[in-house]
């Protein structure tokens, strides 16, 4: 009798730790799994990509100008997947643009999801009328198709990534106070909240240390879903000439470059929109299994 | 239902002030004086400079102009080009009908091919199908479109010579256009070729701006049918001895989908976004493109006006969806 009671006090005891409890989950989902790699590899490649490159990304081989990759005729080990118009080789350009692609996903999701956090937080312990007004603001800005808006801020910043990055954070703040605050009201309305502000916890306490922590799953998905939505819109801003300037070798202004090539040379338009659909499917399949891990009531199905 | 209907449109009019208020303050934003610009290389004097200025308002309060342009746009004054001096209202409802037409083309293409997708991967819940249709979902929605249009041109345009590059129909035919729409005026024409020439111009757009609703639309039925499949009617019905095609196609896709007519409406505003990218790579003549050349022409006021129209558009659409939902779903409407 005892020792059935000590053996159940242990596995108590021995409750696996959050991390430990959602890796599990997460370990689950194979695709999940193959898009962490894929990821690990992308943000390797885009710390130490100049290091790694073969060749400079700017350097102009002019006696090699659109070599096609290595397993074509013409092609040589030199430069493995080819050279550009230009004569740059296109390998040390995509290793090169990783960093410009990481970049734009960490800072852009970072800038929304700290705003969007702290201007949800407001709007969800704030009185009515300050909630209705932040959700009215809210809904405007969701009101312009979000490259469209993207677009014309960048028009009105000057064309550069810099600004590319703050007008797709602005873009895609207001998805993050609606998360934040429609969490924030459901979990208000719990005994442990109203507990903490019996026991005199002031409001900034309940905001952040309180209720914040309860709020994050969502949240965290949706900053793995909004990374890949970053590089992207970034990509498209770059691909129309608002983004990132030649010569960054950016991928999406690389096939802005190559547009004009497209039917002269295959492998100057393939390889940088390749970049970007593997990176962008690596974190979606990254997210999927996040939410599949975080999100209690999908679990138990 | 009134009572919602009426609070929903009420929230329209402080968000449609505020989206007149962004479009038009990002105009003043803008680097340059529109003046300038619109004067050009030769330069100007100040006296005219002082004139034009009078003539556009510029010289008054902010608030002033402010109010002189929201009365403007209630009676469908959006200002005039600059390049065109056309005003910008006709300028963008003549250039509508071009991206209605691929956008609807889209909507088909996605929701003709992402419903029965969706419910196959559904039933087929953990199989081969399922893995299959929803890789390549994500691979679809995970896609650049700009990259996947240049992909589709070097194979069909470039290797293989099926479909055109760029434009709505060939230079060859010409003939009025009552509808705006091509292939309904290339039929009504009765001109030999042209609605096949029409047709073969459509059909890359339309699979490149159709391919993320796509791939959205077949995500959201396959979880809205496994959600209605575990329902206790669904039960029933097959203790009834109901056949599977029966209950899958009647009995769950009926009220799965209720979700998913949701998630086509809000992809309006996925689409416009699209469309910038698709008309500029098709040279489609359509509001995305006007806009993006609009914005490197600096053309103040058809950036400023085509801005507001989209997203009043859009809103329009969301606020037609909310209030659809609200009949379809009583419960919607208590909040």
């Amino acid at each position: 009798m005892d020792d059935a009671l000590s053996a159940e006090a242990e596995m108590v005891q021995d409750r696996p730790g959050r991390l430990r409890e959602f890796w599990f989950y997460f370990r689950e989902n194979r695709g999940a799994v193959i898009g962490l790699w894929i990821f690990a590899i992308f943000a390797f490649l885009a710390f130490f990509g100049p290091w790694i490159a073969p060749h400079d990304a700017t350097a102009q081989y002019r006696a090699a100008t659109l070599q096609p990759p290595v397993w074509q005729d013409g092609g040589s080990w030199t430069h493995i997947l080819g050279t550009d118009p230009l004569g740059r080789d296109m390998l040390s350009r995509l290793i090169v643009g990783a960093r410009y692609s990481f970049f734009v996903g960490v800072v852009v999701v970072s800038i929304a999801a700290t705003g969007g956090i702290i201007i949800g937080l407001i709007a969800g312990f704030a009185p009515k009328w300050v909630d209705s007004i932040i959700m009215r603001i809210m809904d405007i800005v969701l009101a312009f198709p979000s490259l469209l808006l993207a677009l014309v801020l960048v028009a009105i910043l000057g064309p550069s990534l810099t600004n590319a990055m703050i007008a797709i954070a602005i873009v895609l703040q207001p998805h993050y106070v609606r998360l934040t605050r429609a969490s924030v009201l459901s979990e208000r309305q719990k005994d442990y909240v109203v507990s903490a502000r019996v026991a005199g916890a002031g409001i900034f306490r309940l905001m952040f240390i309180t209720v914040l922590p309860n709020c994050l799953a969502p949240i965290i998905v949706q900053a793995a879903l909004s990374f890949s939505t970053a590089i992207l819109d970034a990509a498209a801003l770059g691909f129309l000439g608002m983004g990132a300037q030649p010569p960054t070798p950016e991928w999406g202004t690389m096939l802005a470059e190559a547009r004009e090539f497209i039917l002269r040379a295959w492998w100057v338009v393939t390889f940088p929109g390749l970049a970007i659909l593997v990176t962008v499917l690596a974190i979606n399949l990254m997210g999927d299994g996040l939410r599949d891990a975080l999100d209690p009531k999908l679990k138990r199905s | 239902m009134l009572n919602y209907a009426l609070s929903r449109l009420l929230t329209f009019i402080p968000t449609f002030i505020g989206v007149t208020l962004i479009s038009f303050s990002f105009i003043r934003a803008l680097p340059g004086d529109p003046i300038q610009v619109m004067a050009g290389e030769r330069g100007i004097s100040d006296e005219r400079y002082a004139e034009l200025a009078k003539q556009f308002g510029y010289d008054r309060p902010i608030y002033v102009q402010f109010w002189e342009y929201l009365t403007g746009v209630l009676q469908g004054d959006l200002g005039n080009s600059f390049v065109t001096k056309r005003p910008v209202w006709d300028e963008f409802f003549a250039l509508f009908p071009a991206t209605l037409e691929l956008s609807i083309c889209a909507m088909i293409f996605a929701v003709a091919l992402g419903l029965p997708a969706g419910v196959i991967a559904a039933v087929n819940r953990g199989k081969f199908f399922d893995r299959a249709l929803m890789s390549t979902a994500l691979v679809g929605y995970s896609m650049p479109i700009f990259w996947w249009a240049l992909l589709l041109i070097i194979v069909f345009s470039g290797n293989l010579q099926w479909t055109p590059v760029s434009g709505r129909i060939d230079l060859l035919y010409y003939f009025p256009d009552p509808t705006g729409f091509m292939i309904i005026d290339s039929l009504a024409s009765g001109q030999k070729g042209a609605f096949v020439s029409a047709l073969r111009h459509l059909i890359l757009p339309t699979i490149v701006l159709g391919t993320i609703p796509l791939a959205v639309i077949a995500r959201q039925t396959r979880s809205a049918m496994l959600e209605v499949l575990g329902e206790d009617y669904i039960r029933t019905a097959r203790a009834k001895g109901m056949s599977p095609g029966r209950i899958n196609g009647i009995h769950a896709l009926r009220n799965a989908l209720i979700p998913v007519i949701t998630v086509i409406g809000l992809s309006v505003g996925t689409l416009l976004a699209g469309a910038i990218l698709t008309e500029t790579i098709f040279s489609w003549p359509g509001i995305g493109k006007w806009m993006v050349d609009s914005i490197f022409r600096r053309d103040y006021p058809v950036v400023q006006g085509g801005l507001l129209l989209i997203a009043v558009m859009v809103m329009i659409v969301n606020l037609t969806v909310d209030m659809l939902y609200g009949v379809i779903n009583p419960k919607i409407r208590k909040r």
